[in-house]
């Protein structure tokens, strides 16, 4: 049971970001939603590649060669991290334009575009 | 070996590599030479890369499916020497993916030779997004690797994201791109769920690979469900269409056909994981019938929701996602009639004519987004309440728009005929209700556009409309390019059908080609 | 922003060259140990926002460009693209450098890498170490812009007497209303 715990924690992360998404009105509050569910994206991704009693896959000086993690989840896990780095800046400059055109963030009221 | 050799056998990375290059050097470029000399190294740039692109399907359609492995000794290297798996990231390139490449690089060109008269500051940075779009549209579709079909996502949503909210003195455009890319980023979050599910199971990201060593266990159909909802939710199909008339009616309207692009290209995406990844899948009859559920619905919702828009561009991102329903189709009747490595006669002619329609949808709603741009750009309305009686002085605007109706609509000679006769006569055996709606939905489509084209053009010339700028002949020249493609293809159609639309049915439904391409032994 | 107290820009005047120092060690050790060139550009712009923290947008305005940052971006792009295309001999993409047939190249990373548990040797890995130094440049340089940006100060425009407009007819409890607003 012990080495679900990661696994729980994506489930939880996941759940909480798309609850944010989809239910608060604040639209930082939405990036905030975005931010949370890729962390569990890669949570999830790197708990893969763990193999029991592994050391960090690097050969630079490293204590022996018993068994290492998987080092391919941990380099897709990079580049899902600047792509969500380059998505929270898009979104973060976009709710600054937002904010000076319409005065508020709040969702309920950025609403000129309807029918 | 001489020039051309290197060239056909280079072209898939060149193809992707020279947009992004010059998306990189025009920033720089532009502050050396002036504006008009970008716009033309620009056009170049791209006149280049559908020329490449025309000789890679020329390779492929006579020569089978090509891979092109990154990194290797040779690029047909795909398993390294001594190894019995391949561990490059590579491009397998068959019919299907030449075929949206040649859409992407027609699309592309156009766009560009268009957008030389639009007056942006900052005009520069429109170019560079405008070529990461062409980039993550190629990638996208010659990528044979289910991480890098991620990456190339993410490119496309971020870049086409940057272009709907490129206007930043307009309130609305911010709003839309919002929308837009809190979707897309869902989307593409989605899709890398999944191929974590997928790796973690078989550790393997190759397409080819994971099809071969693919069992249909619970988690793959959870994988499953979770992919087709995501790629659905980025094309704007029912039930999560709420985006489509935001950003396709905020977009500088020169490149709202690259926004289009991108949600065919989701489209493609949904192709490939649905035939090659789980072409051996018992229960995939069962996802296609809710796909074709899907697609009806989004036929009815899309034509349904337009009819009481009054803003043009508004109006025409509601018959989009009309246009995204019929695509669904055809791609739901494949499904629903795949068993093993073929389909019984109807299926595949569903499947060319829903491929064929990705082209003409396209070039259609390309043409009418044009024809709204040239409208608004000429009289500063875009309010169907406000316009009147434009028909008696553009007279090449009308024209244009009666072929864009025409080809919407499905009426003979256009190409949208083609290719909806297509779907309709074979979804009518799966069930005949299918085609009966089909047939509704277009005519409705039909309904709408009429009413949008008696409201504009006909009618007695207005007082306030008379001064109105005249348009510049690089719309009217990118237009008419696209008008002549439409007639091409409305005319011939069994050219196109023959040699580019089987061809890649083809490939689709016979996933164990694909599969043997990817893996082969040996290499050289 | 206001500029800090004098502690602060002492403190940022000292640590800033071991910021920077410990940035480019990131990104020129990336295929030896972990970092590489997003992770040490990444680094390197936190410097750059120490900086605007530290000393106000006035005379960062005089002495940070945009210009300036944007051609070290533009430049680092082009840069990595471009070795992608010195492979074209064989694929795009190849490890032209760690192939040990141009001996004339191979104090540029051309040596051997060694498998297996060693000291790491910087002069290993080909054409990758040039990769990470472009990538590491085109992030330095991207990020830069981006605080530069977010941080600087702005006015808000009045929009809420339009917002005011448009949500009248709807809500029934107004005063509450402009509450929000104003406390937004």
């Amino acid at each position: 049971m012990l080495w679900n715990i990661p696994y729980i924690a994506v489930v939880a992360l996941i759940v909480l970001g798309l609850y944010a998404c989809m239910f608060k009105s604040n639209l930082v509050k939405i990036i905030i939603g975005t931010s949370l569910l890729e962390a569990g994206a890669n949570l999830f991704l790197i708990t893969l590649g763990y193999r029991k009693g592994g050391i960090a896959p690097i050969f630079t000086n490293a204590p022996s060669t018993e068994s290492m993690v998987l080092p391919v989840p941990q380099a897709l896990v990079l580049t899902s991290i600047v792509i969500g780095l380059a998505v929270t800046a898009l979104l973060l400059s976009i709710v600054v334009m937002i904010y000076r055109h319409y005065g508020t963030i709040d969702a309920k009221k950025v609403r000129r575009l309807r029918g | 070996m001489s020039a051309i050799e290197s060239l056909r056998l280079h072209s898939p990375a060149l193809i992707i590599a020279i947009p992004l290059l010059t998306a990189f050097i025009i920033p720089l470029l532009s502050k050396i030479i002036g504006p008009k000399a970008r716009n033309g190294f620009v056009v170049a740039v791209l006149t280049g890369v559908l020329a490449l692109v025309l000789l890679l399907a020329h390779d492929v359609i006579t020569g089978g499916t090509r891979t092109y492995v990154l990194g290797g000794s040779t690029p047909l290297l795909t398993l390294p020497s001594g190894y019995q798996v391949p561990v490059r990231i590579m491009f397998v390139i068959d019919a299907m993916g030449v075929f949206m490449g040649i859409m992407c690089g027609v699309i592309a060109l156009v766009a560009a030779i268009y957008s030389c008269m639009e007056t942006y500051e900052g005009l520069y940075k429109f170019y560079t997004l405008l070529l990461l779009v062409t980039t993550g549209i190629f990638g996208l579709v010659f990528t044979g690797d289910l991480f890098n079909l991620f990456v190339f996502f993410e490119i496309l949503s971020i870049a086409s994201c940057g272009l709907v909210a490129f206007k930043i003195d307009s309130p609305m455009s911010m709003e839309g791109g919002f929308k837009y890319m809190v979707i897309s980023d869902i989307g593409g979050l989605s899709l890398l769920v999944m191929i974590g599910l997928l790796y973690g199971q078989y550790d393997a990201l190759n397409i080819g690979m994971l099809a071969n060593r693919m069992d249909y266990g619970m988690i793959d159909i959870i994988a499953l469900g979770l992919i087709v909802t995501a790629l659905l939710m980025k094309s704007g199909s029912v039930p999560m269409h709420m985006w489509t008339p935001d950003a396709y009616g905020e977009t500088p309207s020169s490149v709202t056909i690259m926004i289009v692009g991108a949600s065919l290209s989701s489209l493609y995406a949904l192709f490939r994981i649905c035939f090659t990844l789980y072409g051996g899948f018992i229960g995939i009859n069962v996802a296609g019938w809710i796909i074709v559920i899907l697609a009806l619905i989004s036929i009815l919702v899309g034509v349904t929701m337009a009819i009481p828009q009054t803003d043009f561009k508004r109006l025409i991102g509601y018959a989009a996602v009309a246009e995204i329903g019929f695509i669904l189709l055809g791609l739901g009747a494949g499904l629903a009639s795949l068993s093993g490595n073929s389909v019984d006669a109807y299926g595949i002619k569903a499947m060319e004519g829903s491929i064929f329609h990705i082209f003409n949808d396209a070039l259609d709603i390309g043409l009418l987004f044009f024809v709204a741009a040239v409208v608004s750009y000429a009289t500063g309305q875009r309010n169907l309440n406000n316009l009147c009686g434009l028909g008696r002085k553009m007279k090449y605007t009308t024209f244009l728009f009666i072929i864009g109706l025409a080809a919407v609509a499905g009426l003979p000679p256009m190409n949208g005929f083609a290719s909806k006769f297509l779907i309709y006569e074979s979804v009518f055996h799966l069930n005949p209700i299918l085609a009966i709606i089909g047939i509704l939905g277009s005519i409705m489509m039909l309904a709408i556009f009429v009413k949008a084209f008696s409201g504009a053009f006909l009618g007695p010339p207005v007082p306030e409309l008379e001064t109105y700028k005249k348009v510049p002949r690089s719309m009217l020249f990118a237009m008419s390019i696209v008008v002549a493609i439409i007639v091409f293809f409305g005319l011939f159609p069994d050219l196109i059908v023959d040699n580019l639309a089987h061809p890649a049915a083809q490939a689709l439904v016979n996933h164990s080609e694909y599969i043997s391409h990817a893996i082969r032994i040996g290499g050289v | 922003m206001t500029p800090m107290s004098k502690i602060v820009v002492l403190v940022t005047n000292l640590l800033c060259g071991f910021i920077l120092v410990f940035g480019f060690y990131v990104i020129v050790h990336g295929h030896l140990t972990p970092g590489g060139g997003f992770q040490g550009g990444a680094v390197v712009a936190s410097a750059c926002a120490l900086v605007v923290i530290a000393y106000g947008d006035k005379r960062v305005k005089e002495r940070l460009s945009y210009d300036a940052f944007s051609a070290i971006e533009a430049s680092g792009l082009i840069a990595f693209v471009g070795l992608g295309f010195f492979g074209l001999g064989a694929t795009f993409f190849y490890n032209f450098l760690a192939v040990e047939r141009i001996s004339s190249l191979r104090w540029l990373f051309g040596a051997k890498a060694l498998i297996g548990p060693n000291p790491g040797d910087i002069n290993t890995g080909g054409v990758i170490p040039l990769l990470n130094l472009a990538v590491g440049t085109e992030v330095l340089g991207a990020l830069s812009i981006v605080l530069l940006l977010m941080l600087m100060t702005y006015t808000p425009k009045r929009g809420e007497a339009e917002i005011e407009e448009s949500t009248a007819g709807r809500r029934a409890q107004e005063t509450g209303e402009k509450h929000e607003t104003g406390g937004n």
